[in-house]
């Protein structure tokens, strides 16, 4: 491994030679692409049940893959497979069904859902009363054991690890709307001790079932500007009032520059620094003081050795709600200085939704592409502008720009926070 | 050969432990060795026909002094966050905001209990509903619990120990049943070896006084339902497990930081591996021999241990007590005692097996029968085995710290 193989902190560089992406705007790297410079929108009115009784009727759910049973752990490998498809063909590594690395998996808690349920106490032929026990009755008949297999919390990624015969045991990680960061961020470290010189990493998130959603709506944390369905998410605008639920997946193929190089791989990006930092305040919201994200922020530029004059491009986490992209401005301003105002800030989730678990994939995803092709996507929906946050959100339309590097935020539930340093192909 | 030490080993320097047994290392260094045949706790009516073994009462107000808080939780969130606590106590980090700013969290983890109100309730008026889909809207809209939501989250383990403790160095949970205890706890390591954090919290919990956890197993035909009875001595009858609710925590730090600090080590974690593979036959012993190769040169076998996590399933039960039969070891399944708690219950050996090297003496036979000898002499090392009852294969090599 030679110098140039090596950060200034002397540890591997970790590059992207390979992507995936698929969201409620369609499949593939290149349709998302293209739709999301356009400005377009695939949040819709949900058909996958009925709406009776609910406050929120839209989201960005992926209707076009097929999951049978339809339940998230199912549609989520589903989709998960895709995104490694394309990303692990896009890198050209390994051979099939023999990925040279471990896999780090974002996913969704995983836990039996209503049609199981039902299906339960269904078999176990309850009329009027029906009880755990009855559940548990039928559940002995030996008849449930692919739901057993399917509602375990290791079985998407050792389907998976199976699948694209990824190396040892493969981690699925539950850092809730930052996971698809953390996945990242696993394996950038697991690069740079050496572990291994190629990582898979995806995050996938398949969760608009009646009851994921109504969770979100009971916290109120969900917009329910449900008409028309495409104006909901309106991140940084004053009017905002909620993020809308989204279904996606994403899969990034990371490696050591060395050995990137050394199998001539096309370099699409590159990894330069990962910053976490937990937030003890609440189990909901950030501490009003900004320290865990200002926290998060200056420990990511400081992974990657840079100062935040050298930031051209944020990628929010933006989920629309009141109060996080009144934390984040917040958080921004207090590192950015009064530049924070002059740096491009968009959120894509203005568009895609908030795909939750896979949020953080997606975005390392669009932001790779955004520094590759120079041109920023917009933050759609942004007709009123919200004076407490001035943010150039780079509003409704594409914008190409300048751009050396840029930052993807997450931030979770639970006080998780990862913000990643992402920096295009050398020369 | 033991490896020198070095000052990116490992070290075990906080152990929380909670289980049917009581609480504390401590309590079940004495319960482990009570003269006589080994005395499991066990339910056998609450939850019949499945036993399960309960928690030791305890007394929350202890760890989680902020009673709004016990309330945000579920129960497996609060014998995690006490668990926590105990750990974060006995490595003297407990309260210290420099130490806790800096300390890396990688817990283990499933999901939360459910309303199970809620839910049978639900299932009692669909059958009868006009649209049984619509009034499962209605209802969960206005009977589930807000809040119930945080306590289902599986990262909301952590993060009810950052709110409680203040741990936030930083925070990651591992999903997968038992694989996700032992990758928890490599990954620490390796972060540690190659100085990617000097002072981790890793562990995890679980309650499993629960019927949905049950309904999970059952749906398996995974679960024992007969009198009770060890692992070993459950596999003429086709073997099953006994689940039980446990929560443990180790601090886990640089062999550096601890000096640095004065911190007192109980052991020093001298390997640890991770695997997976399908199951086919003889297949994980094949995984096995090869995390046993590994370790094979370093392990003195006059004076060492193993502290098996077999969880009483039997595909996994049975070809792992062949493999662990041809080691020459003597052997201890803990489970027959703990009972299996999933994604902890390899980190709970873990802890065991520091206070086993600690004492440098092994505890006696847990299961009647050929497969749990006494030990010999003193035992200076213990080797700690997870065969996930599905997935997953881990070794790990624990020792005295210097």
């Amino acid at each position: 491994m030679g110098a140039a193989d090596l950060d200034p902190q002397g540890r591997p560089v970790v590059v992207v030679t390979g992507m995936g992406l698929l969201t409620s705007l369609g499949e593939g790297v290149a349709e998302n692409w293209r739709r999301l410079v356009a400005g377009q929108s695939g949040i819709r009115r949900i058909t996958r049940f009925p709406l009776g009784g609910l406050r929120t009727t839209i989201a960005g759910t992926v209707d076009f893959v097929p999951a049978e049973p339809l339940c998230a752990p199912e549609l989520s490998e589903r989709m998960a497979e895709r995104v490694c498809e394309e990303a692990v063909a896009e890198a050209r590594i390994g051979a099939r069904a023999d990925f040279p690395g471990p896999l780090f998996l974002a996913l969704p808690p995983v836990e039996l859902e209503w049609p199981q349920r039902r299906a339960l106490a269904a078999a176990a032929g309850a009329n009027a009363a029906v009880s755990y026990d009855d559940l548990l009755a039928a559940a002995g008949t030996g008849a449930f054991t692919d739901v057993y297999e399917r509602f375990l919390f290791g079985s998407v990624a050792e389907n998976l690890a199976v699948r694209f015969g990824t190396k040892g045991s493969p981690v699925a990680i539950s850092t809730a709307c930052a996971s698809g960061a953390t996945a990242i961020q696993l394996a950038v470290e697991a690069i740079r001790r050496g572990e291994t010189a190629a990582a898979l990493c995806v995050g996938t998130d398949a969760s608009v079932n009646p009851e994921s959603l109504i969770r979100f709506s009971l916290l109120s944390a969900l917009s329910t500007r449900n008409d028309p369905p495409e104006a909901a998410s309106r991140p940084f605008s004053k009017d905002r009032d909620g993020f809308v639920m989204a279904e996606g997946a994403a899969a990034l193929v990371l490696e050591s520059l060395a050995a990137a190089r050394a199998r001539g791989a096309r370099v699409l990006g590159v990894v330069e620094g990962c910053g976490e930092k937990a937030d003890s305040f609440h189990r909901t919201r950030s501490n009003p003081d900004g320290r865990p994200i200002i926290a998060c922020l200056r420990n990511a530029l400081a992974d990657a050795g840079i100062t935040p004059d050298d930031v051209d491009y944020i990628n929010a986490h933006g989920t629309s709600t009141p109060e996080n992209d009144r934390m984040e401005w917040q958080c921004v301003s207090a590192v950015f200085g009064e530049r924070a105002g002059r740096i491009p800030i968009s959120s894509t989730k203005s568009m895609i939704g908030h795909t939750l678990t896979a949020a953080g994939t997606i975005e390392a995803v669009v932001s790779l592409l955004t520094l590759r092709h120079q041109c920023i996507p917009p933050t759609i929906n942004y007709a009123t502008p919200d004076p407490a946050l001035p943010v150039d959100c780079v509003p409704n339309v594409a914008r190409d720009a300048r751009m050396g590097r840029a930052i993807s935020n997450s931030f979770g539930f639970g006080g998780q926070n990862v913000c990643l340093v992402l920096k295009p192909a050398p020369g | 050969m033991r490896e020198a030490p070095s000052g990116r080993d490992a070290l075990i320097t906080g152990i929380g432990l909670v289980s049917s047994l009581g609480e504390g290392i401590e309590a079940h260094r004495a319960a482990l060795s009570r003269p006589g045949p080994c005395r499991p706790v066990v339910d056998a009516a609450g939850f019949a026909p499945w036993p399960v073994h309960p928690m030791v009462a305890l007394e929350y107000d202890r760890q989680i002094p902020r009673r709004g808080d016990q309330r945000q939780m579920e129960q497996w969130q609060r014998i995690g966050t006490y668990a926590a606590g105990l750990a974060l106590e006995s490595a003297g980090v407990k309260g210290d905001a420099g130490l806790l700013d800096r300390t890396h969290m990688v817990v283990a983890a499933g999901g939360g209990e459910r309303d199970y109100a809620v839910d049978a309730a639900i299932l009692s008026g669909m059958a009868a509903a006009p649209d049984p889909d619509v009034f499962l809207n209605e209802r969960l809209m206005s009977d589930l619990r807000p809040t119930l939501f945080l306590a289902q989250l599986s990262n909301l383990l952590a993060g009810n120990i950052s709110v409680v403790h203040g741990v936030v160095g930083s925070s990651r949970t591992f999903m997968g049943e038992e694989a996700a205890g032992a990758d928890a706890v490599r990954i620490a390591c390796a972060r540690i070896a190659a100085g990617q954090g000097e002072l981790f919290l890793v562990g995890g919990s679980y309650n499993a006084q629960r019927p949905d956890i049950l309904l999970q197993y059952e749906m398996g035909g995974l679960l024992w339902k007969r009198e009770f009875a060890g692992v070993w001595s459950r596999q003429p009858a086709g073997g099953g497990m006994v689940m039980g609710s446990l929560g443990c925590f180790l601090v886990i730090e640089s062999r550096a930081h601890a000096r640095a600090r004065g911190a007192v080590a109980h052991a020093r974690i001298g390997a640890i591996a991770t695997d997976r593979c399908g199951r086919a036959p003889g297949a994980a012993a094949a995984t096995a021999a090869r995390q046993w190769a590994g370790l094979r040169p370093r392990v003195d076998g006059a004076a060492a241990a193993v502290l098996s996590g077999a969880s009483g399933a039997a595909a996994a039960t049975v070809q792992e007590r062949a493999f662990l039969s041809g080691l020459g070891l003597p052997v201890r399944a803990t489970a027959s005692v703990l009972g299996h708690s999933m994604e902890p219950s390899f980190i709970a050996n873990l802890a065991l097996a520091a206070d086993v090297v600690g004492q440098g003496r092994l505890f006696a036979p847990l299961d009647p029968g050929e497969m749990e000898a006494p030990a010999g002499g003193p035992v200076a090392q213990v080797v700690v085995t997870s065969w996930g009852h599905w997935r997953g294969e881990c070794m790990a090599l624990v020792e005295p710290p210097d």
